[in-house]
């Protein structure tokens, strides 16, 4: 409440002199097009947006501060409410970087069932974006027509780590526990139907008329001007510059499976909603390369002190319970020293800056989310177009609240 | 291209560089003076063969009670021509002490170095809005600092407002 008061009256100083005729709007921090809570204070001449101001901090919750007291298996829970929309991405990149840091080799069984989240986590962050973006506009049937899709991929998550939400998927070196049973002949049935879903989607959507007039050309951004705000992920690509991290920076096996990376033209509110339907398309690819030749073994690495042992270890080995304790109440030993770690989140690149002094917690933990990076480039994209169009500029650009302010 | 960009930094910014620690890391580093990073990270960004024109991270660090001076600002530029190659540059920085901006090179530095003034209290000189950005403007203190108190001096203005709504309230009907 007394945010709210300080930034009006923040904002009422900077636009003090408003030419005639000149208003001042506020879109959000309670708009349905604002996802979240985003406060975008935009002056307007009529239908123009002359200049706009953006605030964030709404749902600060100051993750890199709970970084330095909890360990680093607890950390994981954090960052799952960054990007809540697709948690398992945050959650490998953060467990990678980790495991970098310790030097663990992961069996392959886990990497390729951390693949295989991993794009279908993309598929879905994907499909909210896309679909939410119909609905801003004016389209309900297209959310409603791939969320059945989405449903499904939460059920597997369901499945897999016993939550849909906050799924706090793996662990330091490996998994929580192993895949179930039928965990791939469900995969391949979700991507027989998704894969007509999205063709619907395309005709319904996409090819609609009024959706394409209201975001062809609309809130557009050069490659200079993106590769200048530091955007990356589907943002970036949609204006032409073909950089995934999983193409130029490869982990886990991404350079062994083959993808494309669909680019755009001139980074329009529509280009980036193509881009990501062909994302959705290359991320089935490589779920079908993968889904087949899971490996058997182990679902973790035979590495001591950073995994719980099995219960009934537990029960009759004394240094077994011993480790059990250490790992619950000291968590895994992290050698000293700084990593960056860099993964292709959906929306662009998540990287993770951790500093570590040997102790139970790290001394500093950084998180380098996307939507933080392109968010501020928010007033140029809509410097001059109408009103209406900062709408349809916004959903595209795909800022997820909880990673913006992390 | 780590020994070219070491071997072009060392020759070109001898002057500016400081001693390195030894840090056990997976990123090539260097430590410079604050004073010269705008010429650094331009000659770096402008430089045909290096190319450093993507800033990849900008962050701090608060080295509390282990290290002098007591902060540091990190910056991380990457070369999409040679390969996504990516290195580090530390900014050693005292309290109190400004560090130059880099917003007129990087406008994508513009929020992370407001983040940072925010969070952590370092501010920087020559950016066109040293504001907070994540906090509340009557917010007290920096609460990344390594010694800001973990339940929060920065309540205190919500505990205020709490005050006045029950002491204006009425109880007695």
């Amino acid at each position: 409440m007394v945010m709210y008061e300080k930034t009006a009256e923040h904002f009422g100083q900077k636009f003090k002199d408003l030419p005639e005729g000149h208003l001042l709007v506020n879109l959000g921090p309670s708009h349905p097009a604002t996802h979240g809570i985003l406060q975008n204070v935009i002056q307007i001449d009529g239908e123009r947006v002359v200049d706009t101001e953006s605030v964030i901090g709404y749902v600060h919750r100051c993750f890199e501060k709970l970084g330095e007291r909890y360990d680093y298996n607890q950390f994981l829970v954090c960052t799952d409410r960054m990007n809540y929309v697709s948690t398992p991405l945050n959650n490998i990149g953060w467990i990678l970087t980790v495991e970098k840091m310790m030097q663990i080799q992961v069996p392959d069984r886990v990497t390729y069932v951390r693949m295989i989240i991993s794009e279908l986590s993309r598929i879905m962050d994907h499909i909210i974006c896309n679909g939410i973006m119909g609905v801003d506009l004016g389209a309900f049937s297209g959310l409603l027509h791939l969320f059945h899709h989405r449903e499904n991929i939460y059920q597997i998550l369901e499945k897999l780590t016993g939550a849909r939400l906050t799924t706090t998927f793996c662990r330091v070196g490996g998994m929580e526990r192993d895949i179930y049973p039928e965990f791939q002949t469900e995969i391949k049935l979700i991507l027989k139907g998704l894969k007509p879903a999205l063709d619907e989607f395309e005709e319904l959507l996409i090819r609609n008329k009024i959706f394409n007039e209201r975001t062809k050309g609309i809130g557009g951004i050069s490659a200079e001007r993106a590769i200048a705000y530091g955007f990356s992920g589907p943002n970036l690509r949609a204006a032409g510059v073909p950089w995934d991290v999983r193409k130029n920076d490869p982990y886990m096996f991404y350079d062994k499976v083959d993808f494309d990376i669909p680019v755009g033209e001139d980074g329009s509110a529509l280009d980036r909603t193509l881009v990501r339907m062909e994302e959705m398309r290359q991320s089935m690819r490589i779920i079908e390369q993968l889904i087949d030749g899971i490996p058997e073994g182990p679902y973790h690495a035979d590495v001591p002190h950073t995994f719980l042992p099995p219960k009934d270890r537990v029960y009759n080995n004394m240094e077994e319970l011993i480790y059990h304790f250490k790992i619950i109440m000291h968590g895994v030993k992290v050698p000293q020293g700084e990593y960056y770690h860099a993964t292709e989140a959906a929306n662009g690149e998540l990287g993770f800056y951790v500093v570590s002094e040997g102790e139970k917690s790290p001394w500093r933990v950084h998180v380098r989310r996307p939507c933080f990076w392109y968010y501020q480039a928010f007033p140029e994209m809509v410097k001059g177009g109408l009103l209406a169009d900062t709408i349809a500029t916004m959903s595209s650009l795909n800022v997820i609240a909880g990673e913006l302010d992390c | 291209m780590k020994e070219k960009l070491t071997e072009f930094i060392q020759t070109r910014f001898n002057d500016s560089l400081l001693p390195q620690r030894d840090i056990n890391t997976n990123l090539l580093y260097f430590s410079i003076k604050k004073e010269s990073l705008p010429t650094v990270v331009q000659t770096l960004k402008d430089d045909p063969e290096f190319a450093f024109t993507f800033l990849n991270d900008l962050t701090s660090i608060d080295w509390l009670g282990k290290r002098e001076p007591r902060f540091e600002v990190v910056y991380l530029l990457r070369s999409p021509k040679n390969n996504h190659f990516r290195f580090q540059l530390r900014v050693p920085v005292g309290e109190g002490e400004p560090v130059p901006s880099i917003s007129g090179i990087f406008p994508a530095a513009n929020w992370p170095e407001r983040e940072v003034y925010d969070l952590m209290g370092i501010s920087f000189s020559n950016h066109p809005r040293m504001e907070r950005l994540i906090m509340p403007d009557n917010f007290v203190g920096h609460p990344l600092r390594k010694d800001y108190p973990l339940e929060g001096p920065g309540q205190d203005y919500l505990i205020e407002d709490l005050l006045t709504i029950h002491v204006e309230e009425d109880i007695t009907d």
